[in-house]
């Protein structure tokens, strides 16, 4: 009949069945390579203990069970059509045990998971509080002493800091993957998170909450630096002796690169570079040349004119910039020439 | 012969039937037709994320088609997958009935998952939905209006789910044939009754909250905006109390299907027959207390992700239970490698994975950190791709021989396994290490230190893509040139196997009696 047609080839899938089982061993193990950021807080490197626990454990346990059907593959592979087979049912005393281990390990992995969660989320007394928003799509910062930045999130080495978070439209999620941190960012409530850094450099933030076209470019830098400098830049000017071209670069960074290049290249929005000067074609089927005050419009009341084959969807900057800074970027933009 | 597929002819004959075993076919038809073009999508997306920057398309076409990729997968594919598919065909034969209890809400409810498709496919046409599959709020009510389109479409759906559901309990319940027990059901039967509960249970709520928000859209009404004052995170607690029971929708059937394998290609009797059966049941029940897993960094309080995570692990342990159950029933068994075999030993393997990295989002201080990176993306494909659409292939090729009465080839079903195995494995393990480094899902482009990990996942896509065509060319070779199928070509013992090979219409000469469990040999 059918059967014995394949019985030759009942081998080979035996012996493939084998490196499915090194192919198991193999790919687990490539993770300890290269799996987290380095950790840069204290909770970090707790979560990463508990992680690399419970791989390994589960490596384990898959191994045992994927070695068992091999096991069993290559012990009862048929070898002829009249071959007789047992007719266990089954084991009460073997089911309650498989039964019974699963169950603690899980609750010893969520009891673990519980303590650790709960570190996280117990606040830090006397923390450094600075308030973030998140809008479509990048973050700003503000101190408590009116200092606001977009730029990226300033704060000091080895303090604890706690953030309290809103959004200005849709649900965002601020995530810094070296502190191992992670919470929504809400519009209609104020959401917390505490960390402390125990490390100087630049961490990356993602947002984890899909927000529309650009949540992918919603990044920003956690930057965290000496207690002094930290002191330092809080308490200056953070434009003083700037060029206004410069003034405008530092703005341009921290609010705008989410959306728009510096070249003629586009991304959400068009690319910048000689847009002063040429003209502009909209949606509403006419044209301008761009002078400043059609950039200082364009910033403030993005949806007065839509520029031709881009969607509505620029932030209306009216009551985020100071004038300084306005003017920064009006400067700064005229001075983006296409690159030949 | 006479049988179901040469007892009329014709399109209409098709489109009008009531047949259980035509309608089977029809959602066979169409399922695989949706799956081909979720399909196109993933590799569409796989490709673009092939390098940092844009390599095929703009981010507002990425996100488009990533929503559309979610909504196709989810709605039309792995939700009536198995159990409108083979639950059709299958559950009558296997219980020894003529039909289903109800044959026109049967061809009803096919109707209804077309209609329920075609508007969510006008979204396409109307300009783009970027909502991603779980439309969450206040985005999904700000975005363009394509979104009421897709949400009218699974509304729709939802009915289409809900009508199976509660054709195939009154179907368990009153057609069994003479004899059968309750405990004397192959288990096969056990995951689609489970299913039938929870799918007419839970899809409601999604029907209601679908509703709300679409009401929300059209007239302003404050529930989820809070503009209007309403809560977005409300819409999240209602979608994830559907959505979260609707992963078992999609799974446990096809862990039946699982089940019915292993006892055939084993010819043993399954091991602990009960306690999978008791499993399925525990679980479907389980389900619709854990839904708050997904939204651990909502915001929603301390005490609640206490129970949630508690509860989540919970799951765990009638989904292990089955695992082992499964793998004791190879022993001493007298084992023959078919492709259908290989799609559960294929299953067995990645579900370990997919439930493993399970228990890791569960804990809480773990989820933290890879919420809603590629490592929850990773994890989901192997429990939804692995845990359904490998049975479902293995289905195919187990009951092909029933449905068409045609023999396939046994060398190209197996070099497609090996593909589509190798291929999944290449495509989603390398992205459980870009979750772990921090990689955000639904990110139309990442930074440079991602970049090896997608590259790898992406040529996994193509090898997957290779496989599926395989089994393609493997169903039309087999129509056309397949050797006729004998009426019990694996030697199985459900009823299914003691008609001919294709039924005829009504599905057994006589009626079948039942005087053994399912899988006694
Ligand atoms: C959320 C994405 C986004 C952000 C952030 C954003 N823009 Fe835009 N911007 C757009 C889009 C889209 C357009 C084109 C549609 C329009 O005219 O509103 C645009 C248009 C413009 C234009 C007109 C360009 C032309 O071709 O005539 C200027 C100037 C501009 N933006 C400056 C800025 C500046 C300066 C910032 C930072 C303060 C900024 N934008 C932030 C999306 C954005
Ligand atoms: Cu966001």
């Amino acid at each position: 009949m059918f059967a014995h047609s394949c019985m030759g080839a009942n081998k080979k899938t035996g012996t493939a069945m084998i490196y499915i089982f090194i192919f198991l061993l193999l790919l687990p193990l490539s993770a300890f390579s290269s799996a987290f950021p380095s950790p840069a807080t204290p909770i970090s490197t707790e979560v990463d203990q508990m992680y690399y626990f419970i791989h390994v454990l589960s490596l384990g346990c898959g191994l045992l069970i994927v070695g068992a059907f091999i096991l069993f593959a290559v012990l009862y592979r048929r070898k002829n059509n009249s071959q007789a087979t047992a007719t266990v049912h089954h084991n009460a005393w073997l089911e309650w045990t498989w039964s019974i281990i699963p169950f603690f390990i899980f609750m010893f992995m969520f009891a673990w998971g519980w303590l650790v969660y709960d570190k996280m989320r117990t606040p830090y007394k006397n923390a450094l509080e600075i308030h973030v928003y998140g809008q479509m799509w990048n973050w700003d910062y503000v101190y408590k002493n009116g200092r606001k930045t977009a730029e990226a999130l300033y704060v000091p080495v080895n303090t604890p800091v706690k953030l309290i978070m809103t959004s200005r439209d849709v649900i965002h999620s601020f995530y810094v993957p070296a502190f191992r941190i992670k919470q929504d960012v809400l519009p209609n409530r104020y959401t917390a998170l505490w960390f402390k850094a125990t490390r100087k450099g630049l961490f990356n933030i993602f947002c984890t909450e899909y927000c529309g076209t650009g949540h992918y470019s919603m990044l920003s830098k956690v930057h965290v630096m000496s207690l002094e400098d930290w002191e330092k830049w809080i308490s200056t000017d953070p434009y003083e002796g700037l060029s206004m071209v410069e003034i405008g670069q530092k703005v341009f960074r921290g609010r705008c690169t989410a959306c728009h290049q510096t070249t003629t290249q586009k991304m959400i929005g068009p690319g910048l570079a000689g847009i002063f000067g040429s003209v502009r074609h909209f949606e509403e089927q006419d044209s301008l040349t761009a002078d400043e005050n059609y950039i200082r419009e364009s910033i403030l009341n993005p949806s007065v004119r839509i520029v031709k084959d881009f969607p509505d969807q620029m932030t209306p900057f009216a009551g985020l910039l100071q004038e300084e800074e306005m003017t920064g970027l009006v400067e700064y933009i005229k001075s983006l020439k296409p690159e030949k | 012969m006479k049988n179901y597929l040469n007892e009329k002819t014709g399109l209409w004959s098709w489109l009008s039937t009531l047949d259980h075993k035509r309608i089977g076919l029809l959602y066979l038809f169409s399922v695989l037709t949706f799956f081909f073009i979720g399909g196109i999508f993933a590799l569409l997306l796989r490709l673009e994320l092939f390098t940092v920057g844009e390599t095929i398309m703009g981010p507002e076409a990425y996100n488009q088609i990533m929503t559309l990729h979610g909504v196709m997968m989810v709605f039309m594919v792995i939700i009536p997958g198995v159990p409108a598919i083979f639950g059709n065909f299958f559950l009558p034969l296997q219980i020894g009935a003529k039909d289903v209890a109800f044959p026109r809400l049967n061809l009803l409810s096919w109707y209804l998952l077309m209609t329920g498709a075609l508007v969510a496919i006008v979204s396409v046409v109307t300009g783009g939905v970027d909502t991603g599959w779980t439309f969450y709020t206040p985005y999904s009510i700000r975005t363009d209006n394509g979104t009421i389109w897709v949400v009218v479409g699974a509304f729709i759906m939802g009915f289409s789910s809900i009508l199976t559901g509660l054709n195939f309990i009154v179907t368990v319940h009153k057609l069994r044939a003479p004899g059968m027990g309750f405990f004397k059901m192959p288990l096969f039967v056990w995951g689609i009754y489970s299913t039938a509960v929870i799918q007419v249970l839970a899809t409601p709520v999604l029907a209601i909250t679908l509703l709300l928000l679409t009401l929300e859209r059209m007239f302003g009404i404050g529930i989820f905006d809070p503009k209007l004052g309403g809560d977005p995170v409300l819409f999240q607690h209602f979608f994830w109390f559907y959505s979260h029971p609707a992963v078992y929708i999609m799974i446990l059937p096809a862990m039946g299907i699982v089940s019915e394998l292993m006892a055939t290609f084993s010819r043993n009797n399954i091991f602990g027959y009960k306690a999978i059966a008791f499993s399925s049941v525990g679980i479907a029940l389980v389900s619709f207390f854990v839904w708050g897993h997904h939204m651990f960094v909502s915001g929603q309080s301390d005490a609640a992700n206490f129970l949630f995570s508690i509860i989540t692990m919970l799951v765990g342990v009638p989904t292990a239970i089955k695992v082992f159950n499964w793998v004791s029933t190879m022993y001493k068994g007298s084992l023959s490698f078919e492709t259908p075999f290989l799609y559960a030993l294929g299953f067995i393997f990645v579900f370990l994975i997919g439930g493993m990295t399970g228990i890791v989002l569960a804990t809480l201080a773990l989820d933290v950190h890879v919420h809603d990176t590629y490592y929850v993306v990773a994890h989901f494909h192997y429990v939804m791709v692995g845990g359904t659409l490998f049975p479902l292939v293995g289905a195919i090729f187990y009951w092909f021989p029933k449905m068409f009465g045609k023999m396939y080839s046994e060398l190209l079903g197996r070099t497609a396994f090996a593909l589509i195995f190798l291929g999944f494995n290449v495509t989603f393990f390398p992205l459980f290490f870009a979750g772990t480094q921090g990689m955000p899902r639904r990110y139309y482009d990442y930074i440079k230190p991602y970049e090896t990990l997608n590259q790898i996942s992406t040529v996994g896509s193509w090898l997957i893509s290779a496989g599926f065509l395989l089994v393609l060319i493997a169903i039309i070779h087999s129509l056309l040139k397949g050797k006729k199928a004998p009426d019990n070509p694996w030697d199985g013992r459900t009823l299914e196997w003691q008609t001919q090979s294709p039924p005829i219409h009504e599905n057994f000469e006589k009626q079948p009696e039942v005087t053994r469990g399912p899988y006694e040999r």
